[in-house]
Protein backbone atom coordinates (compact mmCIF):
# COMPACT_ATOMS: atom_id res chain seq x y z
CA UNK A 1 0.00 0.00 0.00
CA UNK A 2 1.42 3.47 -0.71
CA UNK A 3 0.37 5.53 2.31
CA UNK A 4 1.24 9.24 0.62
CA UNK A 5 0.17 9.12 -3.17
CA UNK A 6 0.60 12.54 -3.54
CA UNK A 7 4.55 12.71 -2.70
CA UNK A 8 4.87 8.82 -3.50
CA UNK A 9 3.73 9.12 -6.87
CA UNK A 10 4.67 12.35 -8.18
CA UNK A 11 5.15 12.75 -11.56
CA UNK A 12 9.26 13.53 -11.47
CA UNK A 13 9.04 17.01 -12.52
CA UNK A 14 6.57 17.67 -10.51
CA UNK A 15 8.88 16.36 -7.33
CA UNK A 16 11.85 17.99 -8.61
CA UNK A 17 10.25 21.36 -9.04
CA UNK A 18 9.42 20.80 -5.09
CA UNK A 19 12.46 19.66 -4.62
CA UNK A 20 13.75 22.86 -5.80
CA UNK A 21 11.66 25.06 -4.11
CA UNK A 22 12.75 23.30 -0.91
CA UNK A 23 16.03 23.66 -1.57
CA UNK A 24 15.78 27.23 -1.71
CA UNK A 25 14.26 27.53 1.50
CA UNK A 26 16.88 25.21 3.22
CA UNK A 27 19.53 27.64 1.88
CA UNK A 28 17.79 30.68 3.20
CA UNK A 29 17.46 29.52 6.31
CA UNK A 30 20.72 27.88 7.25
CA UNK A 31 22.11 30.96 6.31
CA UNK A 32 19.85 32.73 8.23
CA UNK A 33 19.77 30.75 11.32
CA UNK A 34 23.18 28.61 11.69
CA UNK A 35 26.92 30.82 11.89
CA UNK A 36 28.18 27.41 10.62
CA UNK A 37 26.71 27.19 7.21
CA UNK A 38 26.27 30.95 6.90
CA UNK A 39 30.78 31.02 6.66
CA UNK A 40 30.55 28.12 4.76
CA UNK A 41 27.99 29.73 2.21
CA UNK A 42 29.64 33.64 2.09
CA UNK A 43 33.47 31.74 1.25
CA UNK A 44 31.53 30.28 -1.65
CA UNK A 45 29.86 33.37 -2.43
CA UNK A 46 26.03 31.73 -2.37
CA UNK A 47 22.45 32.60 -1.15
CA UNK A 48 19.54 31.17 -1.94
CA UNK A 49 19.39 32.84 -5.08
CA UNK A 50 22.74 31.63 -6.58
CA UNK A 51 19.80 28.53 -6.70
CA UNK A 52 18.40 28.35 -9.75
CA UNK A 53 17.60 24.45 -10.28
CA UNK A 54 18.64 21.20 -8.95
CA UNK A 55 21.49 21.02 -11.22
CA UNK A 56 23.54 24.03 -8.64
CA UNK A 57 23.43 21.57 -5.95
CA UNK A 58 26.77 20.67 -6.15
CA UNK A 59 27.79 24.62 -5.74
CA UNK A 60 26.59 23.87 -1.95
CA UNK A 61 29.22 23.02 0.67
CA UNK A 62 29.27 19.39 2.27
CA UNK A 63 28.51 18.73 5.87
CA UNK A 64 30.66 15.95 6.84
CA UNK A 65 30.31 14.36 10.56
CA UNK A 66 33.09 15.82 12.19
CA UNK A 67 30.92 19.41 11.82
CA UNK A 68 28.57 17.73 14.10
CA UNK A 69 31.69 16.89 16.78
CA UNK A 70 33.33 20.97 16.23
CA UNK A 71 29.76 22.01 16.71
CA UNK A 72 28.39 19.78 19.52
CA UNK A 73 26.35 19.80 21.41
CA UNK A 74 23.90 22.46 19.63
CA UNK A 75 25.90 24.58 17.29
CA UNK A 76 23.89 23.17 14.31
CA UNK A 77 20.49 24.04 15.55
CA UNK A 78 18.75 26.35 13.20
CA UNK A 79 16.18 26.79 16.16
CA UNK A 80 16.06 27.71 19.63
CA UNK A 81 16.71 25.19 21.84
CA UNK A 82 12.97 26.02 23.29
CA UNK A 83 11.74 24.32 19.93
CA UNK A 84 13.27 21.31 20.28
CA UNK A 85 10.71 18.49 21.61
CA UNK A 86 13.37 15.60 21.70
CA UNK A 87 16.86 14.50 21.24
CA UNK A 88 17.96 11.00 20.19
CA UNK A 89 21.90 10.35 19.68
CA UNK A 90 24.17 7.73 17.54
CA UNK A 91 28.10 7.17 18.41
CA UNK A 92 30.47 10.19 17.33
CA UNK A 93 33.96 9.76 16.33
CA UNK A 94 35.58 9.90 19.90
CA UNK A 95 33.59 10.16 23.32
CA UNK A 96 30.94 12.90 22.36
CA UNK A 97 27.58 11.28 20.58
CA UNK A 98 26.12 12.80 17.43
CA UNK A 99 23.03 14.64 18.50
CA UNK A 100 19.71 14.76 16.99
CA UNK A 101 17.54 16.96 17.89
CA UNK A 102 13.49 17.41 16.14
CA UNK A 103 10.78 20.04 16.65
CA UNK A 104 7.21 19.30 16.90
CA UNK A 105 7.23 19.69 12.99
CA UNK A 106 10.21 17.38 12.64
CA UNK A 107 8.54 14.43 14.61
CA UNK A 108 5.37 14.68 12.34
CA UNK A 109 7.37 14.49 9.07
CA UNK A 110 9.40 11.73 10.99
CA UNK A 111 6.16 9.67 11.72
CA UNK A 112 5.24 10.20 8.77
CA UNK A 113 8.49 8.87 6.25
CA UNK A 114 7.81 6.13 8.83
CA UNK A 115 4.49 5.34 8.05
CA UNK A 116 5.32 5.72 4.77
CA UNK A 117 8.22 2.95 5.46
CA UNK A 118 6.40 0.41 7.48
CA UNK A 119 3.03 0.71 4.58
CA UNK A 120 5.93 0.68 1.63
CA UNK A 121 7.11 -2.94 3.20
CA UNK A 122 3.89 -3.91 3.35
CA UNK A 123 2.45 -3.92 6.65
CA UNK A 124 -0.92 -2.48 7.36
CA UNK A 125 -3.43 -1.33 9.94
CA UNK A 126 -4.49 -5.07 10.17
CA UNK A 127 -0.94 -5.98 11.56
CA UNK A 128 0.59 -6.43 14.96
CA UNK A 129 4.41 -5.21 14.75
CA UNK A 130 7.05 -6.22 17.03
CA UNK A 131 9.22 -3.65 17.77
CA UNK A 132 13.06 -5.26 18.67
CA UNK A 133 14.74 -2.70 17.72
CA UNK A 134 16.21 -0.79 20.59
CA UNK A 135 14.26 1.91 22.59
CA UNK A 136 16.36 5.18 23.92
CA UNK A 137 18.85 7.12 22.29
CA UNK A 138 19.04 4.74 19.96
CA UNK A 139 16.35 6.38 16.74
CA UNK A 140 15.16 3.15 15.44
CA UNK A 141 13.15 2.27 18.93
CA UNK A 142 11.06 4.94 18.74
CA UNK A 143 11.17 5.58 15.53
CA UNK A 144 9.36 2.11 14.46
CA UNK A 145 7.13 2.78 17.26
CA UNK A 146 5.18 6.21 15.92
CA UNK A 147 5.56 4.66 12.43
CA UNK A 148 3.77 1.16 13.60
CA UNK A 149 1.26 3.25 15.68
CA UNK A 150 0.56 5.76 12.69
CA UNK A 151 -0.26 3.38 10.22
CA UNK A 152 -2.80 1.60 12.49
CA UNK A 153 -0.71 -1.60 13.39
CA UNK A 154 -0.79 -2.87 16.77
CA UNK A 155 2.51 -2.41 18.56
CA UNK A 156 4.20 -4.34 20.75
CA UNK A 157 7.42 -1.72 22.07
CA UNK A 158 9.40 -5.34 23.03
CA UNK A 159 12.69 -3.16 22.51
CA UNK A 160 15.95 -5.08 22.33
CA UNK A 161 17.41 -8.68 24.36
CA UNK A 162 15.47 -11.15 25.88
CA UNK A 163 15.23 -13.26 22.49
CA UNK A 164 13.02 -16.11 25.12
CA UNK A 165 10.34 -13.30 25.90
CA UNK A 166 10.64 -11.96 22.15
CA UNK A 167 9.34 -15.48 21.07
CA UNK A 168 6.69 -15.73 23.37
CA UNK A 169 5.58 -12.56 22.25
CA UNK A 170 4.94 -13.58 18.74
CA UNK A 171 3.72 -16.76 19.64
CA UNK A 172 0.82 -15.55 22.36
CA UNK A 173 0.26 -12.28 20.61
CA UNK A 174 -0.14 -12.82 17.22
CA UNK A 175 2.83 -10.85 15.88
CA UNK A 176 2.36 -10.55 12.00
CA UNK A 177 5.40 -8.10 11.38
CA UNK A 178 8.78 -8.11 13.25
CA UNK A 179 10.75 -5.20 13.14
CA UNK A 180 14.99 -5.27 14.13
CA UNK A 181 18.20 -6.21 12.72
CA UNK A 182 19.00 -8.71 10.26
CA UNK A 183 21.42 -10.22 12.59
CA UNK A 184 18.81 -10.21 15.41
CA UNK A 185 15.98 -11.94 12.96
CA UNK A 186 18.88 -14.77 12.73
CA UNK A 187 19.47 -15.11 16.37
CA UNK A 188 15.28 -15.30 17.29
CA UNK A 189 15.18 -17.86 14.07
CA UNK A 190 17.90 -20.01 15.54
CA UNK A 191 16.98 -19.67 19.13
CA UNK A 192 13.08 -20.78 18.23
CA UNK A 193 15.01 -23.74 16.74
CA UNK A 194 16.53 -24.48 20.28
CA UNK A 195 13.52 -24.14 22.23
CA UNK A 196 11.21 -26.47 19.52
CA UNK A 197 9.39 -23.66 18.59
CA UNK A 198 8.47 -23.94 14.53
CA UNK A 199 7.95 -20.37 13.91
CA UNK A 200 6.41 -21.23 10.20
CA UNK A 201 3.80 -22.02 12.77
CA UNK A 202 3.53 -18.19 13.71
CA UNK A 203 1.58 -15.38 11.94
CA UNK A 204 5.01 -13.88 11.40
CA UNK A 205 5.25 -12.68 7.66
CA UNK A 206 7.40 -9.70 7.02
CA UNK A 207 10.67 -8.49 8.83
CA UNK A 208 11.51 -4.99 8.69
CA UNK A 209 15.51 -4.84 8.58
CA UNK A 210 17.66 -2.46 9.13
CA UNK A 211 20.22 -0.37 11.52
CA UNK A 212 23.19 -2.54 9.74
CA UNK A 213 24.51 -3.72 6.36
CA UNK A 214 23.52 -6.89 4.97
CA UNK A 215 24.22 -8.93 1.92
CA UNK A 216 21.50 -10.72 -0.65
CA UNK A 217 22.74 -14.10 0.90
CA UNK A 218 21.60 -12.68 4.20
CA UNK A 219 18.47 -11.88 2.83
CA UNK A 220 17.75 -15.18 1.63
CA UNK A 221 19.01 -17.36 5.07
CA UNK A 222 16.49 -14.95 6.66
CA UNK A 223 13.84 -16.03 3.88
CA UNK A 224 14.60 -19.28 4.16
CA UNK A 225 14.69 -19.69 8.40
CA UNK A 226 12.04 -17.34 8.99
CA UNK A 227 8.44 -17.36 7.26
CA UNK A 228 9.14 -13.64 6.29
CA UNK A 229 9.78 -11.46 3.37
CA UNK A 230 12.86 -9.70 4.35
CA UNK A 231 12.57 -6.11 3.77
CA UNK A 232 15.73 -3.64 3.65
CA UNK A 233 15.74 0.09 5.46
CA UNK A 234 18.04 2.61 5.40
CA UNK A 235 18.53 6.17 7.82
CA UNK A 236 21.17 8.08 9.90
CA UNK A 237 20.96 10.09 13.04
CA UNK A 238 22.40 12.99 11.02
CA UNK A 239 19.50 12.76 8.65
CA UNK A 240 16.65 11.53 10.54
CA UNK A 241 16.95 8.21 11.47
CA UNK A 242 15.07 5.33 9.99
CA UNK A 243 12.58 6.52 7.77
CA UNK A 244 15.20 8.06 4.85
CA UNK A 245 14.42 4.89 2.44
CA UNK A 246 13.17 1.53 2.36
CA UNK A 247 12.33 -1.15 -0.28
CA UNK A 248 8.72 -1.93 -1.33
CA UNK A 249 7.78 -5.82 -1.24
CA UNK A 250 9.82 -5.88 -5.43
CA UNK A 251 13.06 -5.52 -3.45
CA UNK A 252 14.77 -4.14 -5.97
CA UNK A 253 16.46 -1.22 -4.60
CA UNK A 254 14.83 1.03 -1.83
CA UNK A 255 12.76 4.02 -2.56
CA UNK A 256 14.03 7.60 -1.16
CA UNK A 257 11.52 10.04 0.26
CA UNK A 258 12.72 12.28 -2.07
CA UNK A 259 10.32 15.13 -1.07
CA UNK A 260 12.12 15.54 2.56
CA UNK A 261 15.80 14.13 1.26
CA UNK A 262 17.44 15.22 -1.42
CA UNK A 263 19.95 12.35 -2.30
CA UNK A 264 23.14 12.57 -4.52
CA UNK A 265 26.37 10.69 -5.27
CA UNK A 266 29.27 11.62 -5.39
CA UNK A 267 33.00 10.28 -6.09
CA UNK A 268 34.32 10.33 -2.58
CA UNK A 269 38.45 11.08 -3.42
CA UNK A 270 36.72 14.67 -5.42
CA UNK A 271 33.71 14.91 -4.56
CA UNK A 272 32.42 15.27 -7.72
CA UNK A 273 29.32 14.43 -8.75
CA UNK A 274 28.70 10.72 -10.33
CA UNK A 275 25.62 9.49 -13.07
CA UNK A 276 22.66 7.32 -11.75
CA UNK A 277 23.57 3.81 -11.47
CA UNK A 278 27.20 4.65 -11.20
CA UNK A 279 28.52 3.77 -7.19
CA UNK A 280 29.91 5.96 -4.78
CA UNK A 281 29.36 8.06 -1.34
CA UNK A 282 26.00 8.76 -1.00
CA UNK A 283 25.36 12.77 -0.14
CA UNK A 284 21.72 13.65 1.53
CA UNK A 285 20.27 16.93 2.03
CA UNK A 286 17.46 17.32 4.28
CA UNK A 287 14.91 19.40 2.75
CA UNK A 288 12.28 19.97 5.65
CA UNK A 289 13.77 19.46 8.89
CA UNK A 290 13.51 22.18 10.99
CA UNK A 291 15.64 21.34 14.41
CA UNK A 292 18.97 20.15 12.60
CA UNK A 293 18.42 20.44 8.68
CA UNK A 294 21.99 18.77 7.04
CA UNK A 295 23.05 20.72 3.63
CA UNK A 296 24.85 17.86 1.67
CA UNK A 297 25.67 15.17 4.44
CA UNK A 298 28.34 13.03 3.45
CA UNK A 299 27.04 9.52 4.75
CA UNK A 300 30.13 8.00 3.76
CA UNK A 301 28.33 4.79 2.67
CA UNK A 302 28.62 3.15 -0.42
CA UNK A 303 25.77 2.63 -3.06
CA UNK A 304 24.46 3.65 -6.30
CA UNK A 305 21.23 5.51 -7.75
CA UNK A 306 18.26 4.60 -9.84
CA UNK A 307 15.61 7.00 -10.94
CA UNK A 308 13.60 4.29 -13.23
CA UNK A 309 10.14 4.28 -12.34
CA UNK A 310 9.32 0.89 -9.67
CA UNK A 311 6.99 -1.63 -10.56
CA UNK A 312 5.11 -0.61 -7.31
CA UNK A 313 3.96 2.76 -8.70
CA UNK A 314 6.19 4.95 -6.89
CA UNK A 315 8.46 7.28 -9.13
CA UNK A 316 10.27 8.03 -5.91
CA UNK A 317 14.17 7.35 -6.83
CA UNK A 318 15.65 3.84 -5.51
CA UNK A 319 19.08 3.33 -3.56
CA UNK A 320 20.93 0.13 -4.15
CA UNK A 321 21.67 -1.79 -0.86
CA UNK A 322 24.72 -0.05 1.01
CA UNK A 323 28.04 -2.38 0.14
CA UNK A 324 30.60 -0.46 1.67
CA UNK A 325 31.61 2.47 3.69
CA UNK A 326 34.59 4.82 2.72
CA UNK A 327 35.70 5.32 6.30
CA UNK A 328 36.52 2.77 8.99
CA UNK A 329 32.94 3.26 11.03
CA UNK A 330 31.94 -0.46 12.36
CA UNK A 331 28.43 -1.58 12.84
CA UNK A 332 28.84 -4.12 15.32
CA UNK A 333 24.93 -5.04 16.44
CA UNK A 334 23.60 -2.13 14.80
CA UNK A 335 25.83 0.06 16.33
CA UNK A 336 27.95 2.50 14.99
CA UNK A 337 31.68 1.90 16.14
CA UNK A 338 34.66 4.23 15.31
CA UNK A 339 38.27 2.87 15.56
CA UNK A 340 38.76 6.82 16.64
CA UNK A 341 36.31 5.86 19.64
CA UNK A 342 38.71 3.19 21.10
CA UNK A 343 41.55 4.81 20.53
CA UNK A 344 40.06 7.45 22.98
CA UNK A 345 39.13 5.43 25.58
CA UNK A 346 42.49 3.91 25.71
CA UNK A 347 44.18 7.42 25.99
CA UNK A 348 42.55 8.03 28.94
CA UNK A 349 43.24 5.10 30.45
CA UNK A 350 45.99 6.01 32.59
CA UNK A 351 49.23 4.18 31.37
CA UNK A 352 47.61 2.32 29.21
CA UNK A 353 49.26 2.23 25.01
CA UNK A 354 47.27 3.31 22.75
CA UNK A 355 48.32 1.00 20.40
CA UNK A 356 44.97 -1.48 19.91
CA UNK A 357 43.58 -3.99 17.41
CA UNK A 358 39.85 -4.67 16.53
CA UNK A 359 38.50 -8.24 16.07
CA UNK A 360 35.06 -7.97 14.80
CA UNK A 361 33.41 -11.66 14.28
CA UNK A 362 30.08 -12.89 13.81
CA UNK A 363 29.23 -16.06 16.28
CA UNK A 364 26.08 -17.64 16.01
CA UNK A 365 24.59 -14.90 13.97
CA UNK A 366 25.62 -12.43 16.71
CA UNK A 367 28.78 -9.50 16.06
CA UNK A 368 31.46 -10.25 18.66
CA UNK A 369 33.69 -7.52 19.54
CA UNK A 370 37.06 -7.96 21.12
CA UNK A 371 39.48 -5.31 21.49
CA UNK A 372 43.41 -6.38 22.04
CA UNK A 373 45.25 -3.68 23.98
CA UNK A 374 48.96 -3.91 24.15
CA UNK A 375 50.37 -3.45 28.17
CA UNK A 376 53.22 -1.20 28.79
CA UNK A 377 55.66 -1.73 31.40
CA UNK A 378 53.65 1.38 33.40
CA UNK A 379 50.53 -0.61 33.54
CA UNK A 380 52.33 -3.70 34.47
CA UNK A 381 51.70 -5.38 37.76
CA UNK A 382 53.12 -8.43 39.49
CA UNK A 383 49.54 -8.81 41.41
CA UNK A 384 47.13 -10.22 39.12
CA UNK A 385 44.30 -8.59 40.78
CA UNK A 386 45.75 -5.42 39.80
CA UNK A 387 45.95 -6.50 35.99
CA UNK A 388 42.70 -8.35 36.32
CA UNK A 389 41.42 -4.57 37.19
CA UNK A 390 43.03 -2.71 34.55
CA UNK A 391 41.37 -5.28 32.29
CA UNK A 392 37.93 -4.24 33.67
CA UNK A 393 38.48 -0.53 33.67
CA UNK A 394 39.27 -1.13 30.03
CA UNK A 395 36.18 -2.82 29.39
CA UNK A 396 33.80 -0.58 31.38
CA UNK A 397 35.53 2.43 29.80
CA UNK A 398 34.74 0.73 26.71
CA UNK A 399 31.29 -0.11 27.08
CA UNK A 400 29.93 3.22 28.66
CA UNK A 401 31.69 5.20 25.25
CA UNK A 402 30.50 2.68 22.56
CA UNK A 403 27.30 1.26 23.88
CA UNK A 404 27.94 -2.36 23.43
CA UNK A 405 30.13 -5.10 25.02
CA UNK A 406 33.32 -6.11 24.48
CA UNK A 407 35.89 -8.26 25.46
CA UNK A 408 39.37 -6.43 26.58
CA UNK A 409 42.55 -8.90 25.47
CA UNK A 410 45.50 -8.05 27.61
CA UNK A 411 48.36 -8.29 24.94
CA UNK A 412 52.37 -7.97 25.20
CA UNK A 413 53.89 -4.80 23.19
CA UNK A 414 54.52 -5.75 19.75
CA UNK A 415 51.75 -7.92 19.32
CA UNK A 416 49.46 -6.08 17.08
CA UNK A 417 51.62 -6.09 13.69
CA UNK A 418 52.48 -2.52 12.56
CA UNK A 419 52.47 -1.73 8.90
CA UNK A 420 54.81 0.88 7.33
CA UNK A 421 54.70 2.03 11.44
CA UNK A 422 50.74 2.07 11.20
CA UNK A 423 48.87 -0.39 13.09
CA UNK A 424 46.60 -2.34 10.97
CA UNK A 425 43.08 -1.09 13.39
CA UNK A 426 40.58 -4.02 12.51
CA UNK A 427 40.34 -7.37 11.25
CA UNK A 428 36.51 -7.58 10.42
CA UNK A 429 36.05 -11.51 9.59
CA UNK A 430 32.07 -11.16 9.22
CA UNK A 431 31.25 -12.33 5.91
CA UNK A 432 28.43 -9.56 5.82
CA UNK B 1 65.34 -10.56 54.02
CA UNK B 2 64.40 -8.35 51.32
CA UNK B 3 64.77 -9.63 47.52
CA UNK B 4 64.24 -8.40 43.90
CA UNK B 5 61.82 -10.17 42.28
CA UNK B 6 61.80 -9.72 37.72
CA UNK B 7 58.01 -10.18 37.02
CA UNK B 8 56.82 -10.93 32.84
CA UNK B 9 53.54 -10.45 31.19
CA UNK B 10 53.81 -13.34 29.24
CA UNK B 11 50.55 -13.83 27.01
CA UNK B 12 48.95 -17.27 26.86
CA UNK B 13 50.03 -18.95 23.95
CA UNK B 14 52.66 -21.87 22.91
CA UNK B 15 56.24 -20.62 22.61
CA UNK B 16 56.23 -17.29 24.40
CA UNK B 17 57.16 -19.47 27.92
CA UNK B 18 60.49 -20.69 26.04
CA UNK B 19 60.81 -17.69 24.11
CA UNK B 20 61.16 -15.59 27.82
CA UNK B 21 63.45 -18.73 28.70
CA UNK B 22 65.72 -18.73 26.14
CA UNK B 23 66.75 -14.94 26.98
CA UNK B 24 67.61 -15.99 30.50
CA UNK B 25 69.62 -18.61 28.88
CA UNK B 26 71.34 -16.56 26.29
CA UNK B 27 72.30 -14.30 28.99
CA UNK B 28 73.55 -17.00 31.47
CA UNK B 29 70.75 -16.35 34.15
CA UNK B 30 69.79 -18.95 36.36
CA UNK B 31 66.17 -19.02 37.71
CA UNK B 32 66.11 -19.79 41.42
CA UNK B 33 62.42 -19.71 42.38
CA UNK B 34 59.51 -19.15 40.35
CA UNK B 35 55.64 -18.98 40.15
CA UNK B 36 52.95 -18.19 37.36
CA UNK B 37 49.51 -16.79 38.10
CA UNK B 38 47.49 -17.05 35.09
CA UNK B 39 44.11 -14.57 33.79
CA UNK B 40 42.27 -15.44 31.04
CA UNK B 41 44.36 -14.76 28.03
CA UNK B 42 47.86 -13.95 29.86
CA UNK B 43 49.98 -14.98 32.72
CA UNK B 44 52.43 -12.99 34.80
CA UNK B 45 55.53 -14.85 35.72
CA UNK B 46 57.50 -13.96 38.57
CA UNK B 47 60.61 -14.98 38.91
CA UNK B 48 63.82 -15.29 41.33
CA UNK B 49 67.06 -14.99 39.08
CA UNK B 50 70.36 -15.37 39.71
CA UNK B 51 71.10 -11.69 38.64
CA UNK B 52 67.82 -9.76 38.80
CA UNK B 53 69.31 -6.52 36.99
CA UNK B 54 70.64 -8.42 34.12
CA UNK B 55 67.80 -10.70 33.70
CA UNK B 56 65.46 -7.88 33.88
CA UNK B 57 67.73 -6.14 31.32
CA UNK B 58 67.75 -9.58 29.11
CA UNK B 59 64.47 -10.10 29.12
CA UNK B 60 63.26 -6.31 28.34
CA UNK B 61 65.55 -6.48 25.13
CA UNK B 62 63.73 -9.60 24.35
CA UNK B 63 60.68 -7.72 24.03
CA UNK B 64 59.17 -8.37 27.19
CA UNK B 65 57.10 -6.37 29.50
CA UNK B 66 59.03 -6.96 33.08
CA UNK B 67 58.53 -4.94 36.53
CA UNK B 68 61.14 -5.36 38.98
CA UNK B 69 59.42 -5.96 42.64
CA UNK B 70 60.76 -5.97 46.27
CA UNK B 71 59.87 -9.42 47.98
CA UNK B 72 60.28 -10.70 51.25
CA UNK B 73 62.55 -13.91 50.89
CA UNK B 74 62.69 -16.27 54.72
CA UNK B 75 64.43 -19.16 55.10
CA UNK B 76 61.77 -22.06 56.88
CA UNK B 77 62.24 -25.34 58.54
CA UNK B 78 61.01 -27.87 55.79
CA UNK B 79 58.79 -30.18 58.09
CA UNK B 80 55.03 -30.02 59.02
CA UNK B 81 53.88 -26.98 60.49
CA UNK B 82 57.45 -25.19 58.85
CA UNK B 83 55.27 -22.90 57.15
CA UNK B 84 52.40 -22.27 59.52
CA UNK B 85 54.87 -21.17 62.17
CA UNK B 86 56.19 -18.76 60.13
CA UNK B 87 53.50 -17.30 58.74
CA UNK B 88 50.79 -16.91 61.46
CA UNK B 89 52.53 -14.00 63.12
CA UNK B 90 51.89 -11.89 60.05
CA UNK B 91 48.02 -13.09 59.86
CA UNK B 92 48.24 -11.67 64.14
CA UNK B 93 50.07 -8.30 63.08
CA UNK B 94 46.83 -8.04 60.24
CA UNK B 95 49.27 -8.08 57.34
CA UNK B 96 48.06 -9.53 54.29
CA UNK B 97 49.52 -11.68 52.08
CA UNK B 98 49.11 -11.01 48.63
CA UNK B 99 50.63 -14.08 46.75
CA UNK B 100 54.10 -16.17 47.85
CA UNK B 101 55.96 -19.09 46.49
CA UNK B 102 58.20 -21.66 48.06
CA UNK B 103 60.85 -23.66 46.83
CA UNK B 104 63.13 -26.23 48.20
CA UNK B 105 66.99 -25.04 49.57
CA UNK B 106 69.43 -27.35 48.27
CA UNK B 107 70.22 -27.99 51.97
CA UNK B 108 68.77 -30.88 53.66
CA UNK B 109 65.86 -29.75 56.02
CA UNK B 110 65.53 -26.30 55.08
CA UNK B 111 63.12 -24.42 52.51
CA UNK B 112 62.51 -21.01 51.29
CA UNK B 113 59.45 -18.56 51.27
CA UNK B 114 58.75 -16.05 49.03
CA UNK B 115 56.14 -13.41 49.92
CA UNK B 116 54.53 -10.06 48.54
CA UNK B 117 52.52 -8.61 51.55
CA UNK B 118 50.82 -5.31 52.21
CA UNK B 119 53.49 -3.98 53.91
CA UNK B 120 56.65 -4.80 53.49
CA UNK B 121 58.94 -3.62 56.19
CA UNK B 122 56.48 -4.32 58.88
CA UNK B 123 56.63 -8.57 57.53
CA UNK B 124 60.54 -8.06 57.62
CA UNK B 125 60.52 -7.08 60.79
CA UNK B 126 58.55 -9.74 62.07
CA UNK B 127 60.09 -12.48 60.25
CA UNK B 128 63.08 -11.29 61.25
CA UNK B 129 66.58 -12.69 59.81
Amino acid sequence: MIWNPQYETMPRRELEKLQLERLKSLVARVYDKVPFYRQALQERGITANSISSLGDLPKLPFTVKQDFRDNYPFGLLAVPLQQVCRIHASSGTTGKPTIGPYTANDLRMWTEVMARTLSCAGMTKDDVMQNAYGYGLFTGGLGFHYGGERVGATVIPSSTGNTKRQLMLIQDLGTTVITCTPSYSLILAEAAVEMGVDLKLSKLRLGVLGAEPWSEQMRSEIQTKLPIKAIDIYGLTEVVGPGVCVECPAQCGMHIFEDHFLAEIVDPQTGNPLPYGQKGELVITTLTKEALPVMRFRTKDITSLNPEPCKCGRTLMRMSKVTGRTDDMLIIRGVNVFPSQIESVLLEVEGVEPHYLIIVDRLHHLDDLEIWVEVSEAVFSDEMRKMEALQKKVKDEMESTLGIGARIKLVEPKSIARTEGKARRVIDRREL
Amino acid sequence: MKTKQVSVFVENQPGRLVAMLEALRANDINIRALSVSEGGDFGIVRLILSDPKKGTNALRDAGFIVKETIVVQREIPDRPGGLLETIAPLARAGINVEYFYAYLDPTPGRATIVLKVSDMDRAEEILGQ
